[in-house]
């Protein structure tokens, strides 16, 4: 399967097809120097700090603003390098983390496989066939994984097997070729936004666990203001996900102003309010007279009008629409807002300091109303890329597991915008490429689910990590989510 | 029992806490270690009872070497610890936090209460100590709290007694009479390692004094040795303790405090009706043991904690009731008690540390948007301005050593616009070139028409900036004093003496 006969024009292949996605790609190359301004910044001894009370040359940037100094023999800075990865800075924990996964999800899926099983069985009349279809078997199912979710070969050579490049774009071989990446956006999309519903809480100290609720929130208005009412083409998707922002919103003020007022502490909240709105969703869906679709008895909505669809991107054959862009948005946003803002200085102090953030004469508690209302706002959004994106009606299992994925995707993210978007991305791969790979290779589309559960294991134990690969100690801040419960 | 460190080295990372330390303590002596914070006194005392393992160098036990994995093989071999923070249960009895871990079975198995009961009493006899051993722990004094600590370690048979800071929590009449306590214990052999970075204390009661600095055996004196003296060799040069000053000029009220009262959630009243005025150009200095309301008093200040009753004023402008936010606009600079809690966040730089409360104003901010432009160079301007030692403004403020840490929080609050310093202990856990920095700083802000209230448990410091003094009690103030006023004075209004009361002040007893 993985063996094909390149076509005539095709692009190369790329290398490394066992790993699907993600982050690391681009990732020895800047992060390192992070990593290695991290350590070199929390060496305060070190005597060859190159300056040591000087004028920064240019605005700090957030690696640290010693950018560009230089200085280090070649040698040097290969070991310095090294040095930063062996520490096992919290990148390379992730990264870790996600070979791990890839090898114990291998592992599983070729003993796990009855055909392996079967030459198992055989092993000494055929010890080399045995290897040989545990090995192709564990790699299949990647590769699948692979070419569901970023590029599949076949969709090149069948568009350049067409008479004319011209008419097979028309007929879609062209989109055939991006369809995989398509999805991957797609897929990636709401996780995306609702993983940002939980880092930027938790940047202030929160933990979110409701995306649920605020999802069902953003969809029961969303969904609403796309068949209920009517209005103008390009007005009407802007009050549909204008209202989703503020149906989620609503829900997360309601936490917030809890835990403000009574104390009340939000893991509690959130876990609740995902009860209550999941059977307050159920409830709407019973009736007629609320929004079930009439002439139904089953539990959803009647679907939104067409002109409260979020505009596609590149076209009818590619699903990819303007609710990824959304995403990329609202995660720069909510970097801005959080490294750039006043507000999202109160959030970050609050969340690494509370009581030293009081005596700055900042509110917490105001605070706390505020982040869980912008955070129920993005979760909201997800929903808003779902129904008016790919689902374009809301049924009682629209939310899905949203809310715990957000959870694990910002986890990955390690509680920051743009780790959440690549954690995103890499879920949404799996996601993406999950049933091709268990329609070609027979392996269940579970097996993401096995993969995304070692990623997150791994990361949120970095010990566990440093154990398996011989780090040395604790390099990087560790991601404790249980904080939550002391804070 | 003799006991002898030979050459012990500890090493954390590239930091050498502890360098080829030799430390002799004969049987029945006071053996003193004095340095100061971070010198290495509490990693050798670590080392010893276990708790670390050294890197090189041996514990001898009367010329044995003895290698103590935890503080087990240390108690089993006799050595006994008082920790600087109690290690008590409060929901316990005496007796019940004494027998904690060694407890007495009878032979069906069922706890012996009363047979340690008995023993927590003749101990309490043999050596003076005073204590009921069916008291419950939260109910008694910290002086008492820390009998039950010597008592537990006397239970398990300890011949050397470790006492780490023990007195940074007494009064000075407790303080006495764990000096009384001590002298017991080396009249029947025990021998006693008494932990400090006060000369006084060292002076009164230790045999041989051994003084650490970074990490090293700097010297070795009798207790005749001077002050002077011991000071010079804890800080590597000759300090004036004292920060010379010019006499104060005060001028119109600023600060007016009436009748304030504060209580917890729980209802505590921890500052009971105070009132004071402070003038700008003088220092108000609050001398008192922790606990009696200074740190109440100083959140009230701030804002942090409501106030029950009372007023405050600053400028003639009402404050009681004011956040924290308006207080600082109004002109109040805060140096927190505790700078890593309350003063700092430590993650962030020390740049954006440097504009935690003034990040909203401009230059820092126009609108919503951060000017990181003007935070930076801000950060360079106060690190040169402050000498604070970083590698670089955007170092995180954890990876600085104490003292420079408070000069983040000095920089930050008096670079803004204010009337009023509050300080609560600003020189804790600071070494002495850090001390004098502050000392200085604070007298500038005197001269140049602040008004300052300095909070400190530290008499020295006290005596060293205050133009007023006024002694704090369970939440009153037991007296106004001239800085020129003697020590004993201080201390029985300390012990909670009144004004007018007679002198001999009631020894705090058990179960007060």
């Amino acid at each position: 399967m993985s063996e094909q006969a390149p076509g005539p024009d095709s692009p190369p292949e790329p290398e490394g097809p066992a790993v699907p996605a993600g982050p690391e790609p681009a990732g020895p190359e800047p992060e390192p120097e992070a990593a290695l301004a991290e350590v070199a910044a929390s060496s305060p001894e070190n005597p060859e700090q190159p300056e040591q009370l000087g004028p920064p040359e240019g605005p700090p940037g957030d690696g640290g603003g010693r950018d560009g100094n230089g200085g280090w023999a070649p040698g040097e800075r290969a070991r310095i390098i090294r040095d930063a990865i062996m520490q096992g800075s919290s990148f390379t924990v992730t990264v870790l983390a996600l070979v791990a996964a890839l090898v114990v999800g291998g592992l599983i899926n070729a003993f796990s496989n009855t055909t392996v099983l079967h030459a198992w069985g055989n092993l000494f009349s055929a010890p080399g066939h045995a290897f040989a279809l545990a090995w192709s078997t564990a790699v299949g199912a990647y590769v699948e994984l692979f070419e569901g979710s970023i590029f599949n070969p076949h969709t090149v050579s069948a568009l350049f097997s067409q008479a004319s490049l011209g008419a097979a774009i028309h007929d879609g071989y062209l989109s055939a070729v991006f369809n995989p990446l398509s999805e991957t956006c797609v897929q990636a999309t709401p996780l995306i936004l609702a993983g940002l519903a939980v880092a930027l809480p938790y940047q202030a100290g929160l933990f979110n666990i409701g995306g649920q609720s605020q999802f069902i929130g953003g969809a029961i208005v969303a969904t609403y203001l796309g068949y209920g009412i009517n209005l103008p083409v390009v007005i009407h998707v802007i009050v549909c996900v204008l209202g989703s922002f503020a149906g989620g919103a609503a829900i997360g003020w309601l936490v917030g102003e809890l835990k403000a007022r009574t104390g009340a502490h939000e893991v509690i909240v959130t876990i609740m309010m995902n009860y209550i709105m999941a059977y307050f969703l159920a409830y709407l869906l019973a009736y007629h007279y609320l929004m079930q679709e009439p002439g139904t008895v089953n539990p959803i909505t009647p679907a939104i009008a067409s002109d409260a669809h979020l505009p596609l991107l590149f076209g009818t054959h590619l699903r990819i629409n303007a609710g990824f862009l959304i995403a990329l948005a609202c995660a720069a946003g909510v970097w801005w807002l959080l490294e750039r803002t006043t507000i999202g200085f109160e959030f970050r102090s609050i969340g690494k300091n509370a009581s030293a953030a009081r005596v700055a004469g900042m509110n917490v508690e105001r605070n706390w109303v505020l982040v869980m209302l912008i955070a129920g706002g993005l979760a909201g959004l997800a929903a808003s890329t779902v129904i008016q994106g790919t689902d374009f009606t809301l049924n009682d299992q629209s939310f899905g597991t949203y809310g715990i994925d957000a959870i694990t995707v910002a986890l990955l993210g390690r509680g920051r915008p743009l780790g959440v978007v690549w954690a995103g991305l890499l879920f949404g791969a799996f996601h993406a490429g999950a049933p091709l790979m268990q329609a070609a290779t027979g392996t269940p589309v579970d097996m993401v689910e096995v993969l995304e559960a070692v990623i997150v294991l791994m990361v949120a134990a970095p010990p566990l990590i440093r154990a398996i690969f011989r780090l040395h100690g604790g390099g990087g801040a560790l991601l404790v989510l249980s904080r939550g419960w002391n804070a | 029992m003799e006991l002898e460190l030979r050459g012990i080295t500890k090493r954390f990372g590239s930091l050498v806490a502890n360098d080829r330390i030799d430390l002799a303590v004969a049987p029945g002596q006071v053996h003193a270690l004095l340095g100061e914070n971070g010198a290495g006194k509490t990693t050798l005392m670590n080392v010893l009872y276990g708790l670390l393992q050294p890197d090189e160098g041996e514990i001898l036990l009367d010329g044995q070497a003895a290698r103590f994995h935890s503080p087990k093989d240390a108690i089993a071999a006799g050595i006994g610890m008082v920790h600087q923070h109690f290690m008590l249960v409060p929901v316990f009895t005496v007796a019940e936090n004494v027998t904690l871990g060694i407890e007495e079975t009878r032979r069906s198995g069922l706890l012996d209460r009363r047979r340690t009961r008995r023993d927590v009493r003749e101990l309490s006899r043999r050596y003076g100590l005073e204590i009921d051993p069916d008291a419950l722990v939260e109910n008694l004094p910290v002086g008492i709290q820390q009998r039950v600590e010597i008592v537990k370690a006397l239970v398990r048979e300890a011949t050397v007694l470790i006492l780490d800071e023990p007195t940074a929590v007494l009064t000075p009449a407790e303080t006495e009479d764990l000096f009384r306590i001590i002298r017991q214990l080396t009249s029947t052999g025990t021998s006693v390692v008494f932990i400090s970075h006060k000369l006084k204390e060292v002076q009164a009661i230790a045999d041989t004094i051994t003084v650490l600095r970074r990490g090293a055996v700097v010297g070795e004196r009798p207790r005749s040795a001077t002050e002077d003296e011991l000071a010079a060799l804890m800080v590597g040069r000759n300090v004036q303790l004292r920060v010379s000053k010019e006499p104060a000029k005060p001028g119109q009220v600023v600060l007016d405090v009436s009748d304030l009262t504060v209580a917890d959630e729980t209802g505590r009243v921890w500052v009971d009706a105070v009132s004071f005025q402070v003038r700008a150009g003088e220092i108000l200095g609050v001398a008192g043991v922790q606990g009696n309301g200074q740190t109440e008093l100083c959140e009230a200040l701030m804002g942090l904690l409501p106030a029950g009753a009372g007023r405050v004023t600053l400028d003639g402008h009402d404050l009681t009731h004011a956040t924290p936010a308006q207080r600082l606009r109004a002109g109040v600079a805060y140096i927190p008690e505790d700078r890593q809690e309350d003063g700092l966040i430590s993650a962030f730089s020390v740049a954006d540390n440097m504009v935690l409360d003034a990040y909203k104003r401009p230059p820092f901010a126009s609108g919503i948007n951060l000017n990181l432009g003007a935070i930076a160079s801000n950060a360079v301007e106060r690190v040169k301005e402050f000498d604070v030692r970083t590698p670089s403004p955007q170092a995180p403020v954890s990876t600085l050593s104490g003292g420079n840490q408070q000069k983040v929080i000095l920089a930050r609050e008096l670079a803004r616009e204010h009337r009023v310093l509050v300080a609560s202990q600003p020189t804790r856990g600071l070494d002495v070139g850090s001390i004098e920095f502050v000392h200085r700083r604070i007298i500038e802000q005197r001269d140049h028409g602040v008004a300052v209230l300095i909070v400190s448990a530290e008499l020295d410091e006290i005596y060293a900036l205050a133009d007023r003094i006024a002694v704090m009690y369970e939440g009153k103030i037991t007296g106004f004093r001239p800085p020129t006023v003697a020590a004993e004075e201080l201390g029985r209004l300390m012990a909670g003496g009144s004004d007018e009361a007679a002198v001999s002040a009631p020894a705090p007893g058990a179960g007060t």
